[in-house]
């Protein structure tokens, strides 16, 4: 196991950051030490937006999925009754997982697009009378997506966390006179905050490294950091594109460093 | 359970049961659209209202004439790949997962490496490998570098199954089969593989669906034979047919039957050792 990681992901790690020093030249790569690739990076308007689109998406898809993985745990760990069905609705959860997210991501568009079953209907409810634009390629559809795709990774750990809650807390809660908001947001939460984390980690990381969702979703009118890549390794540009995905690989590790130093992560997993 | 065990449910419970509901259609209503537009009729669109009812766009998937591309191959090429990657997964997992109980020299490296290649944005994964295998001058291919990289994915998730599963695991059975006079290898075949099954199920299930689904990790370093993802992505830039609706519920129903496969064997296996527990 360490072997293969070795081979298929540090090394490979490594021999990007070489590369996004290289030179290239009419597809193939030069071997040298420049930092232009870097220069490139840093400079170039394009990438600040790229940057900035893609962290707006991260915040956007992080408020909405842990709004919604919060209160999706909190309802099947606090309000369901029985074993079996809390597992049954759990699984309800998980399995869209097991599918593939492209398929997933497809199947928006018949329901968002311009004669799609959103449009239609507020059509003929008579709410509207064009068909609204923004529901489909644009950003409105990427969060859509995002948070279509990414919520169960929010929910999971969560539960996970919350399912360890011991209930006699709560009732203590309870009995000295706290009301139900009250004890969700001085017990429940405090004790969720490693399942946060993690579900933190996951969403924000799937977001910042996603591609296909921002090219299916907003019809190639949005850009993140790595459709752009995608596009640089499409037109054989390694160097840059290796520079991009080293800037991209040092903003994640920041981002899951602030995080892992709000909270001990390795707590929940070690146990 | 204790919380709301008896009396009247509060109002926040149907308010979060509303959500919940809401939650659900959420998730499932447009993949249940695209399993109805799949029947569109021969003379539909992309779009409801359908059009008839046929299965014409399923057949459309197996005629080699349409434009769809060479769909049979591709789905094979990944439900080979899922086997593999399931396959060796689990046996990684397992045996890493039962080194993991005890600290070894690199233990804690290795699960860093192994955090780290999980959360690493997918296509980074491609394009490294991708260049690696082009500086080693092999031709990338579905079968190694494919494979490979999809392995950086499930590994590490494969991992951290068996950690929670062996956090769970009585180390007593095995100290009893030792003293018993069980030899090491008798002792993992006939006690501990079996109580871990259920894990190990769900561990090849990961395995199978993370590879059958996996794009990111895969696009870069398939070579020049495609895997079925990769194949149904170029789709979505030329086919504007319902026949990429069959071929999504196809593969939905693939993974769903090998979904409803290990829970089932799963929920066999625990209600079988149920029942042994109580005679």
């Amino acid at each position: 196991m360490a072997l293969l990681l070795i081979f298929f992901f540090f090394i490979p790690v490594l021999v990007v950051i070489a590369v996004s020093f290289f030179d290239y030249q009419d597809g193939s790569i030069v071997e040298a030490f420049i930092w232009d690739n870097y220069r490139d990076v840093f400079t170039s308007a394009v990438t600040i937006t790229e940057y900035a689109n893609s962290l707006k998406f991260a915040a956007i898809v992080w408020a909405l999925t842990l709004l919604i993985g919060f209160n999706v745990a909190y309802f099947l760990v606090f309000h369901v009754r029985g074993v079996l069905l809390q597992i049954g609705l759990f699984l309800v959860c998980t399995v869209p997982f097991w599918t593939s997210n492209i398929i997933r991501m497809i199947s928006w568009l018949p329901v968002l697009g311009k004669n799609g079953l959103i449009n239609s209907a507020l059509i003929k409810l008579g709410i509207i009378n064009t068909p609204l634009e923004f529901l489909l390629y644009s950003d409105f559809a990427v969060v859509v997506g995002y948070v279509h795709l990414f919520t169960l990774f929010m929910v999971v750990p969560i539960f996970n966390s919350m399912a360890r809650i011991d209930r006699s807390l709560l009732e203590a809660a309870r009995d000295a006179g706290a009301g139900r908001f009250r004890i969700v947001y001085e017990i429940v939460l405090p004790l969720s905050k490693t399942g946060i984390a993690l579900g933190t980690i996951f969403v924000v990381t799937q977001v910042m490294g996603d591609f296909f969702v921002v090219k299916v979703m907003s019809g190639g009118q949005s850009t993140s950091v790595v459709s752009a890549l995608y596009n640089q390794v499409a037109a054989l540009q390694y160097p840059p594109a290796a520079a991009s995905a080293v800037c991209l690989l040092a903003v994640v590790t920041l981002m899951v460093a602030g995080i892992l130093r709000v909270v001990d992560v390795r707590k929940q997993l070690a146990s | 359970m204790a919380m709301h065990d008896s009396g009247k449910r509060p109002w926040t419970f149907w308010f979060f049961a509303a959500f919940f509901v809401l939650f659900v259609i959420f998730l499932y209503g447009p993949m249940f659209v695209v399993y109805l537009l799949s029947f569109q009729g021969e003379g539909g669109g992309l779009t409801f209202p359908m059009n008839g009812v046929s299965t014409h766009w399923f057949g459309e998937l197996v005629n080699p004439e349409s434009r769809s591309g060479d769909i049979a191959s591709s789905f094979q090429r990944s439900l080979g790949l899922g086997a593999m990657v399931a396959a060796i997964t689990v046996f990684l997992s397992v045996a890493a997962g039962l080194g993991f109980r005890r600290r070894f020299l690199g233990s804690g490296v290795l699960f860093y490496i192994a955090i780290a290649s999980l959360i690493m944005p997918g296509l980074f994964v491609g394009l490294g490998v991708n260049v690696f295998f082009s500086v080693l001058g092999w031709e990338p291919d579905w079968t190694t570098s494919g494979l490979g990289s999809q392995l950086t994915w499930t590994l590490p998730f494969g991992l951290l199954i068996m950690f929670a599963v062996l956090g769970r695991f009585n180390r007593s059975y095995e100290e009893a089969a030792t003293d018993l006079g069980a030899t090491p290898w008798q002792r993992l075949r006939e006690v501990t593989l079996p109580i871990l099954l259920p894990g190990i199920i769900g561990v090849a299930l990961f395995g199978f669906t993370l590879s059958y689904d996996e794009f990111p990790r895969t696009v870069l370093t398939s070579g020049t034979e495609n895997t079925l993802p990769i194949t149904i992505w170029a789709m979505t830039t030329n086919v504007t047919s319902p026949a990429l609706y069959a071929l999504g519920t196809v593969t939905t129903l693939v993974s769903f039957a090998v979904v409803g496969t290990a829970l089932g064997s799963i929920a066999l296996i625990s209600r079988r050792r149920r029942g042994g527990d109580s005679t």
